[in-house]
């Protein structure tokens, strides 16, 4: 008998510490398959943020650093700095990369410091029991805004995509989500860009991936892949912000369709 | 600079360090400018080039102590610098180095404080360096050199010692020593241990892989990890403390000292001698682990130690803690950028061995040949 599909090598089988309908299993595994496509295990050095993620290194047989809250692209850009020719990519939350983490996150962009960011974006501070995020939507209750997300009182979401598109030193940036297989294999493939655009030397990637947060949304997984595909969308456009091989640059606004 | 290293330079002692990183291997500095230890940060920028390293001006000292973080996984020398301010953010990632088990050099060229404070030497950073400073149950190795020639001696030492115990090591410098320009002489055969350090992150080819990480969730990790790193700490008290001492034998009133305050006390001793006073010095090389040994030995036999300090009196807590009640420990520091003079430590010393003001002593004006760049009493 033929098998059609199996588990990625580079993912470690053990039982999953994240919450049933949660994305991050799905990304983990996403940057397995790509590892094991691509060949490159012995090459490829992660970074762990702190935020529900934190054990990234259980799930993925490759060598792995933690990262203190927010400091992913700053510990990246020593380590690549040391090997310039190994992968080196992050994988952050959007507490950690765009609340205390968004100095280093601009920076590593404007030095076009050639890494990979994976960012996902689930509007909640997981790990902490779902507090408002940068990335929170208006009117979102978390635990921090129980009457919603207030523009007045908690200021208005980031995207991080269309204000990184502003600079210079950004060399691939996409949003994707995981809501359904589709937009899952459309992960896969800018994830895929992204380590490309390292590997070929051509500076900063970064790939913002609409991710399923179940239980702070307090909703069932399946309602929770419906909230990202009808209101997070509306907020965080899925597309292509900055593509150097089609020249796409978008600053400061329009994605472009993939 | 080229890095003939048999000759003697005149420079700063923050020109100093980072020549010596370069002649120890150190290939990867990241840092973010503040005063004093600019000449650091300026020089690396045009050396680490020329011998094909990086250099990089981080966006925060925040992100410069994580790139070093980076650095050091991935298996190089690295070094940063700062100074009060700039040190006290890099705390945390200097537990999380502490944490990980990583070395780095970490250069602390003290300034006035609390706060913004002053650009004048202090050694108000002394709690911070030599107690954790961040959080968690740490230790930093904390070098005190003396002179812009010890500071090149001890950055190559401070090396050896972090890949050696895979730990952060500060040296603790202050502006006055990292500012005035004295001749150096670097080492010719750097005493590089460099280590093999195959816990390094290269990429997992061909290896089992390896994880940086400081985070120990599961029950009773942490606690093993603790009783790990504090038998390391043990190691390091018991094989690594270093320390000078100065016309102890014999000696009434022993003075302790490390850096700038430390030179002022020898020039105190200098000045005393023919007149009867018997003072001695006792110079911590290593703030941590700190000489508390010899301290108890010179206890036996002094009549009282005296503490000279740029702070409130950070230092004598551990000389205190080194003698108990074995010996009086005084006290004399200026602070916010005050430095004591040698007549200043001599008078202490004086109401130390008289306190109802019965003893004068005619203190000798300097003598000129210790000009050469052994006395200083007054900032410009
Ligand atoms: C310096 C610091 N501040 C705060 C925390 C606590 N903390 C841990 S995770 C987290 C938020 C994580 O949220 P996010 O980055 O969005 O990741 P998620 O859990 O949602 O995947 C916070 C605030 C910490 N570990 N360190
Ligand atoms: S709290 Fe949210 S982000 Fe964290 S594991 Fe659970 S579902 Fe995933
Ligand atoms: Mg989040």
């Amino acid at each position: 008998m033929q098998a059609l599909y199996s588990a990625p090598e580079t993912l470690i089988r053990t039982p999953s510490h994240y919450c049933p309908g949660c994305g991050h299993g799905i990304a983990h595994r996403l940057l397995a398959e790509i590892i094991d496509e691509w060949g490159i295990r012995g090459k490829t050095i992660g970074l762990a943020p702190v935020g529900c993620s934190v054990l990234a290194y259980n799930y993925l047989d490759i060598d792995m650093c933690e990262a203190a809250h927010g400091r992913p692209p700053a510990i990246a850009t020593g380590i690549k700095r040391v090997h310039p020719d190994n992968i080196v990519f992050t994988y952050q939350g959007d507490g950690d990369l765009a609340a205390i983490g968004m100095a280093e996150i601009v920076h590593a962009a404007s030095r076009a410091e050639n890494i990979t960011v994976i960012f996902i974006n689930n509007a909640i501070y997981g790990m902490t029991n779902g507090q408002l995020a940068p990335t929170t939507l208006l009117n979102q209750r978390t635990t921090t805004t129980p009457e919603g997300r207030d523009p007045l009182a908690h200021g208005y979401p980031i995207r991080i995509c269309e204000l990184l598109a502003t600079l210079e030193g950004t060399s691939f940036l996409a949003r994707t989500s995981l809501s359904s297989p589709k937009n899952v294999s459309q992960t896969k493939e800018a994830l895929k860009k992204g380590f490309k655009t390292q590997i070929e030397k051509k500076g900063f990637s970064l790939i913002e991936v609409l991710s399923p947060c179940p239980v702070y949304w307090r909703m069932s997984p399946v309602e929770s892949l419906k909230f990202i595909e009808e209101e997070m969308t509306q907020t965080f456009p899925l597309g292509v912000f900055k593509d150097w091989e089609k020249a796409i640059s978008a600053p400061g606004g329009q994605a472009t369709k993939v | 600079m080229k890095s003939s290293n048999n000759k003697k330079h005149l420079l700063t002692g923050n020109e100093a360090a980072a020549e010596a990183a370069i002649l120890a291997g150190c290939r990867h500095y990241y840092g973010y400018p503040i005063t004093p230890q600019n000449e650091l940060i300026n020089h690396m920028a045009i050396r680490m080039p020329q011998v094909g390293g990086t250099f990089l001006q981080a966006e925060s000292e925040i992100a410069a102590i994580y790139m070093a973080y980076g650095g050091a996984a991935a298996g190089a020398r690295v070094m940063t610098s700062s100074s009060g301010p700039g040190i006290s953010l890099m705390q945390e990632g200097i537990s999380y180095l502490a944490g990980s088990e990583l070395p780095c050099v970490i250069v602390n060229v003290q300034r006035g404080g609390p706060g913004l404070g002053d650009i004048s030497p202090s050694q108000a950073d002394y709690f911070q360096a030599v107690k954790g400073g961040g959080h968690g149950d740490y230790h930093n190795i904390v070098l005190a050199p003396a002179s812009a020639q010890e500071i090149a001696d001890l950055v190559y030492d401070a090396f050896d010692l972090a890949d050696r115990y895979r730990n952060p090591v500060m040296l603790l410098g202050d502006a006055q020593l990292g500012q005035m320009m004295e001749p150096v002489e670097f080492r010719k055969t750097p005493r590089t241990h460099q280590t093999v350090k195959r816990w390094a992150l290269t990429g997992a080819e061909g290896r089992a892989r390896n994880i940086v990480k400081s985070f120990y969730p599961v029950k009773g990790e942490l606690e093993t990890f603790n009783i790990r790193l504090q038998r390391k700490y043990r190691a390091i008290e018991h094989e690594e403390v270093r320390y000078e001492e100065v016309n102890t034998q014999g000696a009434e009133i022993i003075l302790v000292a490390y850096g700038t305050c430390a030179r002022i006390c020898k020039e105190a001793i200098r000045r005393a001698s023919g007149t009867g006073l018997q003072i001695g010095l006792l110079r911590p090389i290593t703030l941590w682990p700190f000489p508390k040994e010899p301290l108890r030995r010179l206890a036996k036999k002094a009549r009282a130690f005296c503490v000279v300090e740029m702070s409130a009196g950070q230092m004598v807590e551990d000389v205190r803690l080194a003698v108990l009640d074995r010996c009086p420990v005084h006290f004399y520091g200026r602070m916010g950028g005050g430095v004591p003079s040698s007549r200043e430590v001599l008078k202490k010393v004086l109401n130390i061995l008289a306190p109802e003001g019965t003893l004068e002593l005619e203190i000798p004006e300097i003598p000129t040949e210790l000009g050469k760049g052994l006395y200083f009493s007054t900032i410009p």
